[in-house]
């Protein structure tokens, strides 16, 4: 058995987005690899326990690591390039997170009127968590 | 296709096996993490600009070592599994191998979990 030949798709909306999981996925992964090398670099192994490391990993914000040793996070832990980080991860995972519930929802409804409501909803709910994160982000 | 009235039901007699496991993992820890990360943001906001105790709320039951085990788990397999699919996606001859690579992907996902469960219970146990 040798794998099926797949047509060249077409440039649609679901073909986008499709292209956006793989990418924003790798994205998020290769952007968690890097907050916690660069957190055991800073000597993490010492400063930081497991659950505050696994904190810092899923989102490198300052706010997640108040349990820990360090004894000043403006050093190297709560600076400009970590909230740019973070503005990246948030526009990454919510966009990920909110497509995925869109796909799921769609898998049920189907092509019906509900779709486009849906739609408006999600769209709605993005615009909201990505304002909010923002405002998290430059605040903390 | 509408939601019928037996979608679970069917859905439980359906014999995809361990790569149908996977899908359905993938969904149920999607959508698990769409509604942490929405409540968790939400909270932050609170607590930061409002200073309102529901976000304290909100935040003490993340905290808590019971749902962070569940968390890890929802986290760590739908990384994993969704390396794997996006390994598949690129190099399509591999979707030939899903049986083993969904097999590897187990092999890969236990350790790391089983790890920080072990840490998450140890630590549990010694504060009391």
């Amino acid at each position: 058995m040798r794998a099926r030949t797949v047509p060249q798709p077409a440039i649609s909306f679901e073909y986008i987005m499709w292209m956006f999981t793989r990418i924003s996925g790798l994205a998020l992964l290769f952007l968690g690899f890097l907050g916690l090398a660069i957190a055991l670099i800073m000597n993490a192994r010492n400063l930081l326990d497991m659950p505050t490391l696994a904190r810092w990993t899923f989102f490198p914000n300052p706010n997640h690591i108040v349990d820990s040793k360090i004894p000043d996070v403006t050093q190297g832990w709560a600076n400009a390039y970590w909230q740019i980080v973070e503005m990246v991860i948030a526009f990454f995972g919510i966009s990920h997170g909110l497509n995925g519930l869109r796909v799921v929802i769609e898998d049920f409804i189907g092509n019906t009127i509900w779709q486009p409501m849906i739609r408006g909803v999600i769209f709605l709910m993005w615009l909201f968590f990505i304002i909010i994160a923002l405002y998290v982000i430059l605040a903390s | 296709m509408a939601l019928s009235k037996n979608a679970w039901l069917t859905g439980l007699r359906y014999k995809g096996g361990g790569t149908m496991i996977t899908w359905l993992l993938h969904r149920i820890g999607g959508l698990a993490m769409v509604v942490f990360v929405g409540f968790h943001i939400s909270a932050s906001f609170f607590t930061q600009q409002l200073g309102s105790n529901v976000g304290v709320f909100i935040n003490s039951i993340y905290e808590s070592p019971y749902f962070q085990i569940v968390l890890y788990f929802f986290v760590i397999f739908h990384a994993i599994n969704g390396f794997r699919i996006i390994i598949m996606d690129t190099f399509p001859k591999l979707l030939e191998y899903q049986r083993e690579l969904t097999w590897l992907e187990w092999i890969i996902f236990i350790p790391i979990y089983g790890l920080s469960v072990f840490i998450t219970i140890m630590r549990l146990f010694a504060n009391g």
